[in-house]
């Protein structure tokens, strides 16, 4: 089988070949851990040595297994949210902007008034009325998210609301479901699909808060947000201890991104929501082409 | 004849310019092009061996279908070539000065005061967020002219707009089309160019709004003594206008000469086929569609580019591009020119031998539909009736925001109408298609104006018209899709078609496929709404063709939207003209082509753009710089209407 379009362009495979990097470390770095992740091992706040390759933490845990350890609940965690921050906004904007007149106007007003706390505050908020626990902090980085990607879902399904295929679509009789699954969805992918890079990197940047925070994961698990927050302290003695987890966040942050990004361009042409929305920004002004002759 | 009143009469506030003082008359030629070629960044070519010549107060039309290199020639002779493309030889000089190969500076200084551009679409082609006062003082500050209020003022006089301050003052979206392109004119015009280029000025105005914009070029070739070069898909448009022609055809020039002689006897087969695929109001004749299309620029053939389409092709044809050679008082670039055909004028039966069943298919009856915004209800439909018998054509003619639309919409079930009813047969259809049954549904198919549009671009050819089939006729998926190669064959589209995606297909093929979808259906009434006005003349022609065979194969009962009476000629056995939402004349066509009653039928008949009528205006006179026709007789074929300056 031939590898889809976006997998054989230059930003494609770069992007999946540090996704794969990332992946490899969060899921398979467990089995390589020299050490266990939660058990001292030295002098806290220790530089690499022959024992802990990249030093010891402030409790003089082994910063290496943790960092091994430490992907998989950033992966999880930031992979279900993500999903259900992307469900969420997909469901409500294209209710929105399909089904128009009140629906529209009660929807969006409601998210308006979400929008205008500040996430940290809104999380807070939830935190104090339901408890600090994981649930709670996914319900509270979901609601942070849902409603720009409404916002943006809505305006790109105006768009399309409008064209010939639905209208065709609906003088067939068919279901609005039915429409929206074949006719609107497909053609909003590609721009959807850009916006979960930029929305992983803003998860996972968020519960890394929370845990820094402490409402979120509690110590003493391994956990690369935590890890970064957790080990400040001992910054100047092991500055491994807090750039190692925080290489791997920016790395998983930047190679989804890159990914989408080229799977969203790969989609150019065959979309047009994309192509409008590329003829929308075209690349700096050429000097004049007088230039040339 | 078309701009008598104006010529005849003293134009004075027109007759100077913008800076007050009398235009002298430039002599010699103002735009010379030779061999210019312009190709894409990898070398190939959009368009070559372009060379034309423009005298001082000429009007040069050039004509081609899309994609043959119109636009990009008309870009590369203000020295500029679009992304993607470079302008790689030969030179053009406007006023004796090269303006490719000019230096960045001198070329922007050029473009607006010696040589100017009216781009396509008005609409966008005027920045949103500026007042069009502003927008053309801006193009006098540009060329370091004075922007004084006067100055500004005198511009919008010239082109025929109020000049008082509140309308300066306002912004292009409070402006109809027609006046948004008069103000691109007046920003092309101010500087006093010596070279207008304007690219499909009137592609997209009303007929009506076409007439006058035609008009007013007329008038400011004469007053202004600028020249003009006009750039059109639309034969018809340009024919009333051009002194001469120049016919475009895969990025060269196939002909050109007097815009008279070549209408009346083209040379090339090229340009006959696009006359005679142009449809005309004023003749009965048949349409005959060329075959094929197009090349797009990299597919073209190394010889002749139209030897694969045609019908005199011989083996001397495909061995090498043949020469523009000089015969008949124009250039031609063909070696068999001596063999084309004179146009013959064939009268279509209009064979209405169907109508004798006169079995009634569709009843509108007191039709009222109208469209609720916050302040007012828009009455868009009032009370229209007709009916449709099986087998028969009904056009709806009107300008854009006749309601013709909206109309269609109610039919098919997209607009629920807000009083009157519609009937299928004998039973009553409800307003909106998801309270209608199934079986009525089936059996009204509605084919949008735009196919681009119409076609979900993720889906291949044979999803979509399976899709119809299964949902309207219950079909399995293997069943609907087993269908699909009869449908493609009957739209005549090669069966390889079917598993292409819409981006993969020309408009025409885009547009036979959304028919096919509609017709697999097996519908008794197809609602056509506008389904030509996005393609070519030649694909227009073939679609034409399509519906006309279709309706007499299949016994179908077309209601047809359109703007264009050619089109109306061509396949409609009745037509009502709907003028704001009602019906002021309904008849049979020939009747109401031939013999119109109304008045406003009259003036749509009148601005209509006629080729037969342009060559039969200009054989009673030949084209001067003191206007066209000004001494020619009401054509023969059509009764004269009103003057269409409405007294000015």
């Amino acid at each position: 089988m031939r590898l889809p379009l976006f997998a054989r362009s230059r930003s494609g495979i770069v992007g999946l070949t540090l996704l794969g990097f990332v992946l490899a470390v969060a899921l398979l770095g467990p089995l390589f851990a020299p050490y266990s992740p939660s058990e001292p091992i030295g002098v806290p706040g220790s530089g690499p040595s022959s024992e802990a390759l990249l030093g010891t933490d402030v409790l003089g845990r082994d910063v290496l297994s943790r960092t091994l350890y430490g992907g998989l609940s950033v992966l999880w965690l930031g992979t279900v949210t993500t999903l259900l921050v992307m469900i969420g906004g997909l469901v409500l904007g294209m209710a929105a902007g399909y089904l128009g007149s009140w629906i529209d106007t009660g929807v969006m007003r409601v998210l308006d008034v979400v929008l205008s706390f500040p996430a940290l505050l809104l999380i807070l908020l939830l935190v104090t009325g339901l408890g600090a626990s994981i649930p709670v902090l996914v319900l509270g980085v979901v609601a942070v998210q849902v409603p720009s990607v409404a916002r943006m879902v809505r305006s790109a399904t105006q768009e399309v609301a409008t064209r010939g295929y639905i209208e065709s679509a609906v003088a067939r009789g068919e279901r609005t479901t039915m429409i929206l699954a074949r006719d609107v969805l497909p053609n909003i992918r590609s721009i959807v699909v850009a916006d979960v890079g930029v929305r992983f990197g803003y998860t996972i940047i968020l519960i890394a808060s929370m845990n820094f925070l402490g409402l979120g994961l509690e110590p003493p698990a391994a956990d690369w947000g935590l890890m970064v927050s957790e080990n400040r302290p001992v910054l100047g003695l092991n500055p491994l201890s807090v750039v190692a987890p925080a290489v791997l966040l920016a790395l998983i942050t930047v190679a989804v991104n890159v990914v989408a990004d080229a799977y969203a361009q790969s989609r150019g042409g065959f979309d047009v929501v994309a192509d409008d929305f590329i003829a929308a920004h075209p690349g700096p002004v050429k000097s004049d082409s007088l230039a040339t002759s | 004849m078309k701009i008598r009143r104006s010529l005849t009469r003293d134009h004075a506030p027109g007759a100077t310019t913008p800076s007050g003082e009398r235009r002298p008359r430039h002599s010699g030629g103002a735009l010379c092009v030779e061999s210019l070629r312009v190709e894409t960044r990898h070398g190939v070519p959009i368009v070559q061996d372009i060379d034309m010549a423009l005298a001082a107060g000429e009007i040069l039309g050039i004509v081609g279908e899309s994609g043959c290199g119109k636009t990009t020639t008309a870009r590369a002779l203000l020295g500029y070539a679009a992304d993607g493309a470079v302008i790689a030889a030969g030179s053009v000089a406007v006023g004796g000065e090269p303006i490719v190969g000019a230096t960045a500076a001198d070329a922007r200084r050029m473009r607006g005061s010696l040589i100017s551009y009216v781009p396509q679409n008005p609409a966008a082609a005027l920045n949103p967020a500026m007042r069009v006062g502003d927008a053309v003082a801006y193009m006098l500050r540009t060329h370091g002219r004075s922007s004084s209020p006067e100055a500004v003022s005198s511009a919008f006089t010239m082109v025929q707009l109020p000049c008082e301050p509140s309308f300066l003052r306002r912004y292009p979206h409070q402006l109809s089309g027609g006046q948004r392109q008069r103000v691109c004119i007046a920003i092309a015009l101010v500087c006093e160019p010596r070279v207008v280029v304007l690219d499909e000025p009137t592609t997209g105005l009303d007929v009506v709004t076409q007439g006058k914009i035609l008009d007013e070029l007329l008038r400011l070739r004469h007053e202004q003594g600028v020249s003009m070069v006009y750039v059109t898909h639309d034969l018809a448009a340009v024919a009333p206008v051009a002194d001469r022609i120049a016919v475009m055809y895969a990025g060269r020039i196939v002909e050109i000469g007097p815009a008279a002689r070549i209408l009346r006897r083209p040379r090339h087969p090229y340009t006959r086929g696009l006359i005679s695929s142009t449809p005309d109001h004023l003749t009965d004749r048949a349409l005959r569609p060329l075959k094929g299309v197009a090349p797009a620029p990299g597919d073209r053939p190394t010889a002749c580019a139209f030897a694969p389409r045609c019908e005199l092709r011989t083996p001397a044809c495909e061995a090498a591009v043949p020469p523009l050679r000089d015969l008949d008082g124009r250039g031609v670039r063909c070696i068999r020119a001596e063999q084309v055909d004179p146009l013959g004028w064939s009268v279509h039966e209009r064979s209405r031998e169907e109508s004798s069943l006169a079995e009634e298919v569709l009843s509108v009856s007191r039709l009222t539909a109208e469209y609720k915004s916050r302040q007012v209800d828009l009455v868009v439909a009032d009370e229209i009736s007709f009916t449709l018998d099986r087998g028969q054509a009904v056009a709806l003619v009107g300008e854009s925001g006749s309601g013709k639309t909206t109309i269609a919409r109610c039919v098919a079930g997209l607009h629920a109408a807000t009083a009157g009813e519609i009937r299928l047969g004998d039973q009553l259809l409800p307003g909106l298609a998801k309270d209608r049954t199934r079986e009525h549904r089936r059996q009204v198919q509605m084919i949008f104006q735009d196919p681009a549009d119409a076609l979900n671009p993720q889906h291949s050819v044979r999803t979509t018209i399976a899709r119809s089939a299964r949902v309207l006729r219950g079909l399995s998926r293997a069943a609907a899709e087993a269908e699909v190669q009869d449908l493609l064959e009957l739209v005549r589209l090669p069966r390889r078609v079917a598993g292409r995606y819409p981006r993969e297909l020309s408009g025409g093929e885009r547009q036979r496929v959304a028919i096919a979808r509609a017709l697999i259906a097996k519908p008794d009434v197809l609602v056509c709404d506008e389904i030509t006005s996005a393609l070519d003349v030649s694909v227009q022609a073939a679609v034409l063709e399509l519906l006309r065979g279709l309706k007499r194969e299949l016994g179908l009962s077309l209601l047809f939207i359109t703007h264009d009476f050619g089109v109306v000629a061509a396949v409609a056995d009745d037509v009502l003209v709907l003028d704001r939402g009602r019906i002021c004349e309904a008849g049979p066509v020939s009747e109401v082509l031939h013999d119109p009653q109304g008045a406003y039928t009259r003036e749509l008949l009148a601005a209509a753009p006629s080729i037969s009528q342009a060559v039969s205006e200009s054989a009673d006179s030949t084209p001067s710089p003191s206007g066209r026709g000004v001494d020619g007789g009401p054509p023969p074929s059509v009764t004269a209407g009103p003057d269409r300056q409405g007294g000015g």
